[in-house]
């Protein structure tokens, strides 16, 4: 086990130095956040609809397709140079290499989250520090959820012709529970009702995430194998 | 040591491996002559264990740990320096730091790459990212080496060290496999050589001190009749 997380940490470490340098994904991230934020924030009617009804759905599907840029790159890394044989071949399990990716793209993530929260604070003037917690624990719980899929079917389309377009075709049927009870829960928070009324969709997000993270591992070795 | 025993293997109705077996002790290395699209990839992605044989089967002895492989492509980062990959390499086969350090100084001397090893990979030539793809291969020690067309790309006075190289690498003991459809590049190497047409070895013989020419008049005749 041990051996496994330090492979894991070793080629999640080397995907996010090659990130750092490169910044393509991370930019493109950073700016599609940015922008959505932004056009619907003025895209809105305030009078018609209370930010605090519309914010949740908009902050989800922010973070979803912004993390679908970082999923979508995930894999073409390891194609150049055909890498990936090299990691086939490595001494290394095929769990290290799902989980390298998964921690790897977890990271990419949360920056983007990271970035994409106080813009959303300040765009639809939301108070988050009373309950920065818990929402802090709703986005990580989902975002391990949709991530752990995602990482999945990235291995998947990698090497199909159509990649960046297969992935969300595939990936967004299996991000619909999830969203869901993040979005959910997102709003019961931001309309100040007490966490007992959260704990349930966290309890369904924890339980989402131990489902698909150790279906994705028993899959992902079929998703790599020639 | 290094078996394959009965290997089988097709491409939907195209036959990549036919049948074909063979066992090698430490310090042989056995060149596979043949066309393109004889089946000498396939062959040693089915040694590798990158590819499952769908009869037979192929054994080397320390497992993957064991094997050192240089394919059609480097198996490296553009946007890692050559270094960079070299220590990515060596920590994935848990090569400790020090011995790692000083495997890379004398790889990267050895290949006249010094002067090259803080550059980014995607910034170097073809010639010198296939030096640095033979140090990525070399990096753990491998016992057993897997070489597809490995001259490809280099000077001549980079491929005249590198056959050096293989030569001492031999006489340490190692095995090594080198598939290439130039009898000129592998023929001075080898203990023992092999012709390969349609997936099938129509000649498997030791060199017997055979030079170029005679190998190449045997090639010539067992490829034709074949």
């Amino acid at each position: 086990m041990a051996e496994t997380l330090r492979h894991a940490w070793r080629l999640a470490r080397k995907d996010l130095l090659i990130e750092f340098r490169s910044r393509t994904a991370i930019l493109s991230a950073a700016v599609f956040t940015v922008l959505v934020l932004m056009v619907f924030n003025f895209g809105r009617d305030p009078t018609a609809v209370a930010a605090v009804d519309l914010a949740p759905s908009i902050l989800w599907v922010t973070f979803t397709f912004a993390a679908m840029l970082a999923l979508n790159r995930a894999f073409q890394l390891e194609l150049e140079n055909q890498a990936l044989d090299g990691l086939l071949l490595a001494p290394v399990s095929r769990a290290s290499l799902y989980l390298g990716k998964l921690l790897a793209n977890l990271i990419f993530v949360a920056v983007v989250e990271t970035l994409g929260l106080p813009l959303f604070a300040l765009f639809f003037n939301v108070a988050v520090l009373p309950f920065v917690a818990p929402l802090a624990a709703v986005i990580a719980l989902a975002s391990v959820g949709f991530v752990a899929v995602g990482t999945l079917f990235s291995a998947m389309t990698a090497r199909t012709r159509f990649a960046e377009l297969l992935l969300p075709v595939l990936l967004l049927p299996f991000m619909i529970p999830p969203l869901i009870w993040a979005v959910l829960a997102t709003a019961a928070l931001l309309a100040g009702r007490p966490l007992s009324e959260v704990a349930g969709w966290l309890r369904l997000l924890g339980a989402y995430d131990i489902v698909f993270v150790a279906l994705a591992l028993v899959l992902f070795p079929a998703t790599v194998s020639e | 040591m290094l078996l394959a025993d009965g290997l089988r293997h097709a491409f939907g109705a195209v036959r990549a491996l036919d049948d074909v077996s063979f066992t090698l002790l430490p310090g042989q290395t056995l060149a596979v002559f043949g066309p393109n699209g004889a089946g000498k990839t396939t062959l040693l992605k089915v040694l590798a264990g990158l590819i499952r044989p769908q009869v037979g089967h192929a054994r080397i002895e320390g497992g993957r740990r064991a094997v050192g492989w240089i394919g059609h492509q480097p198996q490296l980062y553009g946007q890692l320096t050559v270094r960079e990959n070299l220590r990515f390499w060596a920590a994935l086969y848990d090569v400790p730091g020090g011995e790692g350090r000083r495997r890379e100084g004398a790889l990267l001397s050895r290949l006249g790459l010094e002067a090259h090893g803080d550059r980014l990979v995607r910034a170097l030539s073809r010639g010198l990212v296939q030096r640095a793809a033979i140090a990525r291969a070399l990096i753990h020690d491998p016992r057993v080496l897997l070489l597809d067309e490995p001259f490809t790309g280099l000077d001549r006075m980079a491929a005249e060290e590198f056959r050096r190289l293989l030569a001492e690498q031999g006489a340490d003991g190692r095995v090594t496999v080198l598939v290439t459809h130039n009898v000129e590049e592998g023929t001075e190497l080898a203990t023992d050589v092999a012709f390969m047409r349609a997936g099938r070895f129509v000649r498997l013989e030791p060199r017997a001190g055979r030079g170029v020419d005679r190998i190449a008049a045997a090639y010539r005749e067992a490829i034709a009749g074949g």
